[in-house]
């Protein structure tokens, strides 16, 4: 069969942006795209996965797939690898598809390129960009042997609009329960009608000069209205006034959206590190010396307490 | 219970990144313990500290100036330490290959490491560990209760937050949320330069990934800066938010 794969990245039967992105980009090129996906029920998945550039869309469906578990999943993997040879196979660089890659690279004694924001891709070969010291610096790596194996960061690529036919291949399953060496005990969903920090179109980030929940649910507000995701700094992580896994920086994430707003930040070298690639970047800072402004698009330096809410109704108008 | 716990030294968090001759320099860059294996060591001395572990054991592959991460993870209270000294251009793959086989020699209940390196932001070595000893393992653990031969595990998800249990000997790597590294003490200091380090060398294979270049992003350079009064501020932001950026307002 050879051409390339995307493995679908799906919760409960909803595909994450970053798939549509990959089959997008990976339809621009000749080889075939096809889209594999694990779970329980997910053939009606396929016509979403064909709109946006898959040819083929490969199903292994069954039960032990029904949540991620990455025994059953790299076994599976393994026995398709093996059965129709694609020349690469890509994964999001999510917290699953980075867990999954890698220990799939390693049954497959493989090498990997992990969050990728830029491939080229042949039969035996793939050149991968990435992003490394955070984003301080760029490495531009060679993955060679059959099939390629990267992940992939989600934001770096467009979905487009050329739709591939879509044909439905089930696959024979060859994992068992035997495979399967992590017992999932519970899931608690973020609930939140704000869109994930990493995929986000636009997001705002609080940070000390916020200095209390007061200044973050400003923050929020704007986020709100401009449908964007939240983020923060460590201070304000580190100062419990948001959750760990909205950190945006070097130890937190990294995230490429089109506008970041940052409001009460300075602008930390390890902050810039995980959002300096945002296509804008505007920033509010009381402090006109802040280094936030030497990477920002537009700056104001002013008390985000009297910005944010004018900001606000400027913004309805 | 055995704890092995794997450290990377890499660059400063603070450190500028500079090429000289194509290659990322590493002159006058203060190098530390990845913060995500601090946390990892941190939270293998915990163990010990709870009656959990009974030994903590740091790991390093790298040249001879790992021996300092080592050492600094000896002065926070673990144990002893393994120098498996590699070649730094080692890629995910040979380091795993080199971790693993030190590892194997050792036969711990547990292996701890952070969840990725600071500096090439891989998120591949643990997990490969795990495979090549034939271990479970469980990624981004930010809290683990052990209990009757098993680690349960909280871990940050995608869209969520999962708990995981799997039985012991695995391998676990941690997120910073765990915990929050000490520094060593003076005491520990003096005692770290006691403990014993022992030092191996790596196991040879060849690289999976080569590097074809390295390359800095574009500067981003400074756009407009307004100092005025917060109406003023706003309206203008507002508008380049509406006309530049052309955002969508709910
Ligand atoms: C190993 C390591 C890893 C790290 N990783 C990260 C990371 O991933 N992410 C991260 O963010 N940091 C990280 N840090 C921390 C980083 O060094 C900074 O300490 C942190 O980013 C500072 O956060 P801040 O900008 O919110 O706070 P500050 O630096 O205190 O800045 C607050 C800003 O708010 C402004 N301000 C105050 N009042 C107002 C007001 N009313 N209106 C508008 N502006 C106002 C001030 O002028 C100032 O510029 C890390 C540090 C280390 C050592």
């Amino acid at each position: 069969m050879a051409g390339t794969w995307v493995f679908v990245e799906q919760k409960d039967g909803n595909i994450r942006k970053v798939t549509f992105e990959m089959l997008s980009e990976l339809k621009k090129g000749g080889d075939e795209v096809s889209a594999v996906v694990f779970g329980k029920g997910v053939e009606g998945l396929a016509p979403a996965l064909a709109a946006a550039g898959a040819d083929k869309v490969l199903v292994a469906d069954d039960d032990l797939f029904a949540a991620y578990n990455t025994g059953a999943y790299v076994a599976q993997m393994v026995a398709m690898i093996k059965e129709f040879s694609p020349n690469a196979v890509l994964f999001a660089h999510s917290f699953n598809g980075r867990d999954m890659a890698s220990r799939l690279a390693q049954k497959l004694d493989a090498g990997l390129a992990t969050d990728a924001v830029a491939a080229e891709i042949s039969a035996g070969k793939g050149f991968f960009t990435r992003a490394i010291y955070a984003g301080k610096a760029l490495a531009k790596v060679e993955v060679t042997g059959s099939p390629v194996l990267a992940t992939i960061r989600p934001g770096v690529w467009e979905v487009g609009s050329t739709a591939g036919a879509g044909e439905v291949v089930k696959v024979a399953i060859a994992a068992t329960a035997a495979d399967v060496y992590q017992v999932a005990k519970s899931f608690i969903p973020t609930v939140s009608a704000r869109p994930d920090l990493s995929e986000a179109a636009v997001v705002v980030s609080g940070g000390r000069g916020c200095k209390g929940p007061e200044g973050i649910k400003l923050v929020e507000q704007l986020a709100d209205l401009l449908g964007a995701a939240v983020g923060g700094s460590r201070a304000s992580i580190d100062s419990g006034w948001l959750g760990h896994e909205l950190q945006v920086g070097q130890t937190g994430k990294v995230v490429l959206p089109n506008l970041y707003v940052a409001c009460g930040i300075s602008g930390a070298i390890q902050h810039l590190a995980g959002m300096s690639s945002s296509k804008f970047i505007a920033a509010i800072n009381t402090d006109t010396e802040a280094p936030i402004f030497n990477v920002s698009d537009f700056g104001v330096v002013a008390d985000l307490f009297k910005v944010i809410p004018i900001l606000c109704s400027e913004l309805k108008k | 219970m055995k704890v092995l716990v794997c450290v990377k030294q890499t660059f400063d968090t603070e450190a500028k990144i500079e090429l000289k001759g194509g290659v990322i320099s590493d002159a006058g860059i203060n190098l530390i313990i990845n913060p995500y294996d601090e946390v990892a060591v941190e939270g293998g001395i915990q163990l010990k500290e709870k009656g959990v572990a009974t030994e903590v054991v740091v790991i390093s592959a790298g040249s001879d100036k790992a021996m300092d991460a080592i050492r600094t993870a000896l002065a926070m209270g673990a144990d002893r330490g393994i120098l498996v000294k590699q070649d730094t251009a080692a890629d995910e793959y040979a380091r795993a290959v080199a971790l693993a086989a030190a590892i194997k020699a050792e036969n711990p209940d547990l292996v701890l490491a952070g969840h990725v390196a600071a500096d090439d932001g891989s998120s591949q070595v643990p997990t490969r560990i795990a495979e090549i000893l034939g271990l479970p393992h469980v990624n981004v653990m930010t809290s683990v209760e052990i209990a009757g031969g098993k680690a349960t595990c909280t871990c940050e998800a995608d869209g969520g937050t999962a708990v995981i249990e799997v039985a012991l000997p695995a391998v676990i790597s941690s997120q910073v949320s765990w915990n929050e590294p000490r520094y060593p003490s003076m005491k520990g200091i003096m005692a770290a330069k006691k403990k014993p380090v022992a030092t191996v060398d790596a196991v040879a294979v060849e690289n999976k990934v080569k590097i074809v270049e390295f390359a800095l992003p574009a500067a981003k350079t400074a756009g407009i800066k307004i100092e005025d009064e917060a109406d003023v501020c706003a309206a203008k932001l507002a508008d380049w938010m509406k006309n530049t950026v052309k955002v969508e307002v709910k």
